[in-house]
């Protein structure tokens, strides 16, 4: 009996030694989440003003102009604030490389120029009356208050008006027999209130001319999203709005792919700090947000993004992954402009724009990025021989200033000018005979365009292979789905291209594997030899007795 | 069983315990480490860190009430090593063992190991053990690297390198052990004296 106790007792001491660490290995549940969490409700909307109530607001406005004449009464620095921002200016002028891109300058491979096509574009301006280059951007009554402040959901911009509103009845889109109604100017003018989702998404939705047609982390479904989509503006959790994130001083919206916070570093800050960069995740999080030292080690390397946001455009609506034009200009069988859809809907063919292939949960792909991207603006000459980037991504796995990014790389198939070397800004919309997706000639659009980008145009034109690269930072998972330790920890991980880290489980020495488990196996076979020699001979002790 | 003369206690308690402790916690480190390594997938990748970094403390514990053991019970002298008889016992497990030949070492309470037992038991503390522990402890601190200006002169990829070398030093001293542990007079009998403590002696 005392020596099976003798027996029995080291083995259970074993047993607990090895268990009682388990109780503290185990991650406790969060004791403090880093997010702060509201106490009591504070709506956020919450204003000191009744826009109902004034007596400058009680009258019958004709157009968007004259209400923004009637806020500049009480707001008198807002139209001045509006027009130094990129809202305004379609203007933006890197703080680092010095480059003025924005999308007055840039060429992308969606719609790739407003330039020629401004009466359409300019739907998405914050303002009214932009229809050429002769736009005098000093006006201020020309500043469009309500695209970003109308409660009512009634007022609307489409494509033609140089971004006027709705003010008559109108078929939209033409030929499909849908109205759409003008927005009573006096009610949307008394609803005033701070942006809300469908504010920013009503041109950020939208982006390309389809719902998640260019981001791919921004589409329509955001307006009621669920915790599966966007913890952060789940409609029945957290609830924010895009300006939680996006905060906004005088007007000018944080957070922009034209200037990347790509590492922010340091503890989460704190309420009415200035701060550089308000819409990174670090704001409220910090660069060491996880309990374990091990997790938090990996914000060295990467983005919070890269494992929050395991898949994009993660619902049906989907987001476009490329758009050849090459295609436009290609006519039905019956010699007319021709459409067609996909099997979930969306757009595939159109004899005015090409085609387009549709993804939906698509796995973003990895890069290093120091969130600073060069644009090819305007005139840049591109090597028709390559892949033409729409913009560089710049960094580095041995810049401090990089992390691994997730990012929507976008391909498209898009006109140059093949004697000039640079990608052509086409006039494609309009009811001209020169718009593309009017009289569908190439040539003529082409002349146009650059004709109003006041640059040389050879008559030579050809398509070009493009890609644009986005860096992906919305639609930010519940923590229970974001990637998994073995997602790039392994031979054929999401991590599998990136170069310059030694990721255990991917990466190992070649020779020492291979002599390591040559060794391993030597001794194997020297010990079964040995083995098989001792039950051979017959002669082991142990088989006599 | 019955035809035995004899019987000596070769392993106190505590010394069972730390063996059979030890065994557990290095085959978990070395099934969870080759998955950190990338050799298969079992565990997934986060539990197979996880499970290897708890072993890892578990066993440094238990080294440091080892170590006072040693001392306090003057058993580290099992370990000094000597060449008397390393030739006899090269023989023996050459030749000798497939001809009945009979065991030129004989275990006592004071000289538990034979002289190869000796060497090998050297050289895996003085040199398999200071490779995994020396570039297990660097692994296990990565994340305060940084703050202590380490991440200057030292990649984990290099650290990583002679970390696997050392497991596989560690697997190939294993694969040995556990083979030579058949060769006692029945193949079983070494097991059962590490279970037990009592070793039957001829």
């Amino acid at each position: 009996m005392l020596s099976r106790l003798k027996f029995i007792l080291p083995l259970m001491a074993a047993g607990a030694l090895l268990a009682a660490p388990t109780a503290f290995a185990v991650p406790a549940a969060p004791a403090a989440a880093t997010a702060p969490q509201l106490e009591t409700i504070i709506k956020p909307k919450a204003s000191t003003a009744d826009h109902s109530k004034f007596k400058e607001l009680n009258r019958n406005f004709r157009t968007g102009p004259q209400v923004t004449e009637a806020c500049l009464i009480c707001h008198t620095e807002a139209a001045k604030q509006v027009q130094h921002t990129k809202h305004w200016t379609w203007e933006s002028t890197d703080p680092k490389t010095g480059q003025v891109r924005g999308k007055k300058n840039i060429i992308n491979n969606y719609c790739t120029s407003p330039v020629s096509n401004e009466k359409d574009c300019m739907a998405c301006h914050a303002g009214y009356g932009w229809k050429d280059d002769n736009f005098d951007f000093k006006v201020e009554k020309n500043v469009d208050c309500l695209i970003c402040h109308d409660q009512t959901g009634t007022y609307r911009k489409l494509p033609g008006d140089a971004g006027h509103p709705v003010y008559k009845r109108v078929e939209f889109p033409k030929g499909s027999g849908k109205f759409v109604e003008p927005a009573d100017l006096k009610k949307v003018a008394q609803s005033i209130g701070m942006p809300s989702r469908s504010n920013c998404g009503s041109c950020h939705f939208f982006g390309a001319g389809g719902n998640g047609a260019k981001h791919g982390d921004l589409d329509a479904s955001l307006q009621h999203p669920g915790k599966y989509l966007d913890v952060h503006m789940d409609e029945k959790g957290l609830n924010f709005t895009c300006t939680t994130c996006h905060a906004t001083s005088s007007h000018e919206v944080s957070g922009s792919r034209y200037n990347v916070a790509a590492a922010v570093k340091g503890p989460a800050h704190i309420r009415g700090k200035q701060d550089e960069s308000p819409a990174a995740c670090q704001s409220c999080h910090s660069d060491k947000p996880h309990h374990e030292a091990m997790l938090n080690q990996h914000t060295e390397k990467l983005a919070c993004q890269t494992c929050h946001i395991p898949e994009y455009a993660r619902n049906e609506v989907g987001t476009e992954a490329s758009w050849d034009w090459s295609q436009a200009t290609i006519m039905g069988p019956d010699g007319k402009p021709m459409v067609s859809k996909d099997s979930a809907g969306r757009r595939k063919f159109d004899s005015k724009k090409g085609t387009w292939v549709w993804d939906s949960y698509v796995i973003p792909e990895y890069r290093w990025y120091n969130g600073v991207s060069t644009y090819k603006v305007i005139g840049d000459k591109i090597d028709p021989s390559k892949t033409v980037q729409i913009n560089e991504v710049g960094g580095s796995p041995n810049d401090p200033d990089s992390r691994i990014w997730p990012t929507k790389v976008h391909r498209g198939k898009q006109p140059y000018d093949k004697v000039n070397n640079y990608l052509t800004v086409q006039h494609t919309a309009g009811e001209d005979h020169t718009a593309l997706w009017h009289n569908f000639d190439w040539q003529k659009a082409i002349g146009a365009g650059m004709k109003a980008a006041k640059l040389p145009y050879s008559g030579e034109y050809g398509f070009v292979d493009t890609e644009m690269t986005w860096p992906i930072t919305h639609m930010v998972a519940p923590k229970h789905d974001a990637l998994s330790c073995e997602q790039c920890h392994s031979k054929q991980g999401r991590l599998q291209g990136i170069a310059g880290v030694y990721l255990p489980s991917r990466d190992s020495n070649r020779w020492l594997d291979m002599a390591g488990w040559t060794l391993v196996l030597l001794s194997l076979i020297g010990v079964l030899i040995h083995g098989g020699l001792r039950i051979y001979t017959g002669k082991n002790k142990g088989q006599h007795k | 069983m019955n035809t035995v003369n004899r019987r000596i206690y070769l392993y106190s308690r505590y010394e069972r315990f730390w063996h059979w402790s030890q065994a557990l916690l290095v085959i978990l480190m070395m099934i969870t480490g080759f998955e950190v390594h990338g050799s298969y997938k079992l565990l997934g990748f986060g539990n197979a860190v996880n499970l290897h970094t708890v072993s890892a403390w578990l066993l440094l514990t238990l080294w440091a009430f080892t170590i006072f053991w040693q001392f306090t019970t003057d058993e580290w002298r099992q370990y000094i090593p000597s060449l008397k008889k390393v030739d006899a016992m090269v023989r023996y497990y050459a030749f000798g063992i497939f001809r009945n030949a009979p065991n030129p070492f004989h275990k006592t309470a004071a000289k538990k190991h034979n002289p190869l037992q000796r060497l090998a038991y050297l050289a895996l503390l003085s040199m398999v053990s200071p490779v995994i522990w020396g570039s297990g402890l660097f692994y296990l601190f990565y994340s305060s690297w940084k703050g202590l200006g380490v991440d200057a002169w030292l990649s984990l990829e290099a650290v990583a390198f002679v970390h696997t070398a050392g497991a596989f030093m560690m697997l190939v001293f294993f694969i040995a052990h556990v083979y030579l542990t058949t060769t006692g007079h029945t193949p079983t009998a070494h097991i059962k004296t590490m279970v037990t403590g009592w070793e039957e002696v001829d």
